[in-house]
């Protein structure tokens, strides 16, 4: 950045002026004098003042949390908040048990729900054909019958039910809020909206769980809020981005037209913005899936419940059928949206016959209502028949997994090992068996250094509330957890990022596969890790490298790609090497694109350290966890959910102050290009 | 005011009059004009008050069926100034009158209501709507007019087939070439019937060839059609080739008003001699500008012309006589032209051209 400020130019004969700052260490020389007398430190008092409490010691901080808790569920009755949020829960689980009833559970008398597989099967695919063409409706009626007959039926009706009305009413709520933030002329709007959703994105998902069951109980109820809760984002965003980008040049030529401002939205800014508002709807829809199956936490129905309780019992087939449901599911969901905008497209621009499509519509309307018909009146068309499929899925599964980790057991354990031993253990010594005033002193510093003075004030707050809620070594043990797992994503992004903004095949090549990886719910990583790794850290770990390398990934290609062509030529006709090119001109260039992926890695290895609590990644996600499960525990869970924040929002404003020459600003201009790769 | 002016406009029968208008960016803008701060240069006022002039006490008034042109490099305030005659930028303070309705102090209803009707506006960058036919973003005018979808497709064909689009009614804009998407522009800018036509440098992003179609395409509509217009351009060539007057700007303030011959011929000072020096003079200059008070011993036998004949024109006749050209406005002799008055145009530009 400095290179760009030139300086005045000498006058002819003049001496050249002297270096205008006295030499410094760089930054990294610096940080590794901090971390080498942290070391020192350590070496002399190790293993003292660490925090470390046993697990079912509470801290008296905690036990208020819980305190106030259980004065929360006493005061029911008469609070009126309360009050107001349990009758808003009564309503979406009165929503959600119609559409069960309907769907997917007897309808009492009934033995069966209202309509049977076969309706609903022919209804699904119906709607993909009305909306998206006959390919995504084979394509959905292949995964509805893939649902029955892996025995899974129910659960994935449920699913799609809390999925549905999640999404129903984050659109309801979500796009007044986008137009808003597209349409508004006061910028304090634009940023204060912005700067929630920042807020939002950076919690990980299992935060929103605990105060959500307090104040709206477990189940289907906690399920849709939480869901709706995390689905709201996208929608705002990107809706509200493509509404506001829409083409100043033809917003004018129809104000000049004399249209009103309600003509301006309706007719000029909704319908330019529409390719983007459905990128934005897509995403909020794959929120709401892969927050539905977290919510099997709080016991909300659906597909996420038995791999839960699989996960619970380290079973990896049990786990694995299920899990390949989620993901048939959220490809079948991203296809059909994505398929129904191209379509929708098409018949904008007549591309389409409109009296075939009726027909074709209206015929194959009837096929659907004489399903429906037949599956209420035959108990086989509403009742999936058994099959024996899930189970043997699961058993050849378990077959293999026992193979290969019988075979590669000595690659996966050296893997392990390899990292364990050299990078896992001794970071995790000197982070958590430092005494905590050491640890905190060296964070601050290593804050300074990095992020200067504006990465102080947050880190302090942050180390501050860490050691308030009393879970500081657990929190240490997180933090290097996500530490190795944001280095090896990095490891992966660079490679994998210049090797894709570098070669157009492989970028053709790569693409389409991380943009599957990214909509497939977090939770789904962790089945194949908990089998190559077993349930250890570990597994947390890896798993949360996978889902955080997608974006990662992206994110380095398209800064490296982003790397103006001029500037490559004019480095190659200077004789670079191709390496040269790489780490002089490339990366470099890119360096915001780096910040920025190291930033979203570490926080979505932060998220999976924690989903990963209950497979043997243990500190925060199973203080979680426990109190989920435990009564007398939730105090310390909450303390736990708070401290995860916590720890995101340090390490995510550390790397914004460091990164703050290129600042990640609100400047709507900038955004696109990373929100895009963000996938949200 | 201009002399020239008051001889094209008629007390209070203007279709267009524009009194002191300014238009000041930036926080309390509205408070310079008026205190003398607004004498400053645009760098003296931007350094003291954070503020930008985009247009600096302009007047100037435009008669029915007139092409009035204005013109100025870019960042002269040209753009700012189109769009403040509809307040598509809100002006911060002076006069704006069309066809007899108050610009400035209209309410919002009010405002719609003379964007709808009386005054039209083409953009360089056409601003078409990309989600909608060539028939319906012609038509769109008068859609949020409230005009019923039959009557209104039906004037828009009309005015597609007017423009020469007949056959892309119902293409989208990114199938047709500038040129064509250009003519969308006009065609729904003329849809709604206004009686005064504003183009915004709307021939800047075509090519060459294409730019000169459009602007013999305007030359036809207007005699067509008669209305009057106002065209930003940066380009002197057009200016003089369109314009019945021309406005020419600089740092928001009106430097000459003018027709194209007295662009040339007089320019009001260095800064316009300067960009009408690569002129062809002899295209624009008139017999009025080369020739001199009638002498006793005058041929009479030249050739007779008005003074309002371009010199180019007037070239091949007056050259062939061995007579100078007599001037005669009126049935009065009014000048002499010799041959080398002429050439001195003629010779002069291919000096500079050379």
């Amino acid at each position: 950045m400095t290179a760009t400020i030139a300086p005045p130019r000498p006058q002819a004969g003049a001496e050249p002026p002297p270096p205008s700052e006295p030499r410094s260490l760089p930054r990294w020389a610096w940080a590794l004098v901090v971390i080498g007398v942290w070391i020192v430190v350590w070496a002399l008092t190790k293993g003292t003042d660490t925090l470390e409490i046993p697990v079912r010691v509470h801290t008296e901080v905690q036990q208020q949390l819980t305190d106030f808790r259980d004065s929360v569920l006493a005061s029911r009755d008469t609070n009126p908040l309360i009050q107001f949020t349990y009758s808003l829960g009564g309503w979406f689980t009165d929503v959600v048990d119609w559409a069960q009833r309907m769907i997917s559970i007897p309808d009492f008398p009934r033995p069966v729900p209202q309509i049977g597989w076969l309706g609903v099967t022919a209804i699904a695919t119906w709607i993909g054909l009305a909306v998206a063409g006959w390919r995504i409706a084979l394509l959905v009626g292949a995964s509805f019958v893939s649902f029955g007959l892996f025995g899974y039926w129910s659960d994935s009706m449920d699913l799609l039910i809390v999925t549905f009305v999640a999404v129903v009413f984050s659109v309801l709520i979500g796009m007044p809020l986008a137009v808003w933030l597209g349409t508004s002329r006061r910028p304090w709007v634009v940023s204060m909206i912005n700067t929630l959703l920042d807020i939002f994105q950076t919690m990980p998902t299992f935060v929103y769980l605990l105060p959500i069951v307090l104040f709206f109980g477990i189940g289907a109820s906690a399920a849709v809020v939480c869901t709706l809760i995390y689905a709201l984002p996208p929608i705002i965003r990107v809706a509200g981005h493509g509404i506001r980008n829409v083409s100043p040049t033809t917003i004018e030529a129809t104000d000049a037209a004399g249209q009103t401002s309600f003509q301006r939205l309706r007719k000029v800014q909704l319908p330019m913005a529409r390719k983007t508002i459905v990128v934005g709807l897509n995403q909020t829809i794959m929120a709401a899936l892969s927050m539905a199956t977290i919510a099997a936490y709080v016991d909300g129905p659906g597909l996420g419940k038995p791999v839960l309780s699989a996960l619970f019992k380290n079973d990896v087939g049990g786990a694995f059928v299920p899990g390949m449901l989620i993901v048939v599911m959220a490809v079948m969901l991203d296809r059909t949206t994505t398929a129904a905008s191209e379509a929708s497209e098409r018949a904008a621009r007549g591309q389409v016959d409109l009296r075939l499509r009726r027909i074709v519509l209206a015929v194959t309307a009837v096929g659907a209502l004489v399903a429906v018909w037949a599956s209420r009146t035959y108990i086989s068309l509403a009742e999936f028949p058994e099959t024996s499929w899930g189970p043997t899925l699961a058993g050849w599964v378990d077959d293999f997994t026992e193979w290969f980790t019988d075979t590669f057991r000595g690659a996966t354990d050296w893997f392990k090992n390899l990292i364990s031993d050299y990078l896992l253990n001794p970071l995790q010594s000197l982070i958590a068996e430092s005494p905590w005033y050491v640890t905190a002193t060296a964070i601050l510093l290593l804050a300074f250094v990095f992020g200067r003075a504006r990465a102080l004030l947050p880190t302090v707050i942050c180390l501050a509330g860490l050691r308030y809620f009393g879970l500081w070594h657990d929190s240490m043990i997180t933090l290097t957890m996500t530490l190795v797992g944001t280095l090896l994503v990095m490891i992966l992004a660079v490679v994998f990022g210049v090797w894709m903004a570098r070669r157009a095949s492989v970028d053709l090549m790569l693409r389409p596969v991380l943009d599957a990886g990214q909509t497939i719910p977090p939770f789904v990583y962790l089945i194949p890790m908990l089998a190559l790794f077993g349930p250890t850290r570990f597994t947390a770990i890896v798993a949360g490298v996978v889902y955080a390398a997608p974006v990662a990934i992206k994110l380095v290609a398209d800064g490296v790609r982003g790397v103006s062509p001029t500037t490559l030529e004019a480095s190659r006709s200077t004789g670079a090497t191709t390496w040269q090119e790489i780490t002089k001109v490339q990366l470099p260039m890119s360096r915001s694109s780096l910040v920025l992926a190291a930033n979203q890695g570490l926080l979505y290895v932060l998220a999976m350290a924690v989903i990963g609590g209950m497979v043997g990644a243990g500190a925060l996600g199973y203080d979680v966890v426990l109190g989920f499960s435990r009564s007398e525990e939730w105090g310390k869970g909450a303390a736990a959910g708070i401290s995860i924040v916590l720890i995101g929002i340090m390490v995510d404003r550390i790397c914004r102050a460091a990164a703050h020459d290129e600042a990640v600003t609100h400047d709507a201009t900038r955004r696109p290009r990373w929100r895009a790769a963000l996938g949200g | 005011m201009n002399e020239r002016s008051e001889r094209t406009v008629q007390n209070g029968d203007a279709a267009l009059s524009v009194k002191n208008l300014w238009k000041i960016f930036g926080r309390g803008a509205d408070r310079i004009v008026g205190t003398p701060d607004a004498e400053l240069s645009r760098a003296e006022l931007k350094e003291k008050s954070g503020c930008v002039v985009g247009v600096r006490d302009v007047s100037f008034e435009v008669a029915p069926g007139e092409v009035f042109v204005v013109m100025g490099l870019s960042g002269s305030g040209k753009s700012t100034l189109v769009r403040c005659l509809t307040r598509l930028i809100e002006p911060t303070s002076g006069e704006i009158v069309v066809d007899g309705h108050d610009v400035v102090s209209a309410s919002e209803a009010e405002l719609r209501e003379l964007r709808r009707t009386h005054a039209s506006m083409v953009f360089q960058h056409f601003g078409l709507l990309p989600h909608r036919q060539v028939i319906d973003n012609v038509a769109y005018g008068l859609e949020v007019r409230g005009v019923g979808k039959k009557e209104r497709r039906a004037k828009a064909e009309e005015i597609v087939g007017l423009v020469g689009l007949s056959g892309y009614e119902r293409s989208y804009p990114d199938q047709l070439s500038g040129g064509m998407q250009q003519r969308v522009g006009l065609a729904r800018a003329l849809a709604s019937d206004p009686s005064l036509l504003l183009f915004d440098e709307p021939f800047s992003a075509l090519d060459p060839l294409i730019r000169r179609d459009m602007q013999n395409e305007v030359i036809r509509l207007h005699r067509e059609l008669g209305k009057t217009m106002v065209f930003i351009t940066h380009d002197l060539q057009e200016a003089l080739k369109l314009g019945d007057r021309i406005l020419i700007m600089r740092d928001g303030a009106v430097v000459q008003i003018g027709t194209p011959d007295e662009v040339v011929g007089a320019p009001a000072d260095d800064y316009v001699k300067d960009f009408t020096s690569e002129v062809p003079r002899s295209h624009v200059l008139t017999l009025k500008w080369v020739m001199r008070d009638p002498r006793p011993g005058d041929s009479t036998d030249g050739p007779v012309m008005s003074s309002d004949t371009v010199v180019r024109r007037a070239a091949q006749a007056a050259l062939a006589s061995e007579h100078p050209v007599r001037v005669v406005d009126d049935g009065q002799l009014v000048g002499i032209v010799d041959d080398d008055a002429i050439l001195r145009v003629v010779v002069a530009e291919e000096e500079v051209s050379a």
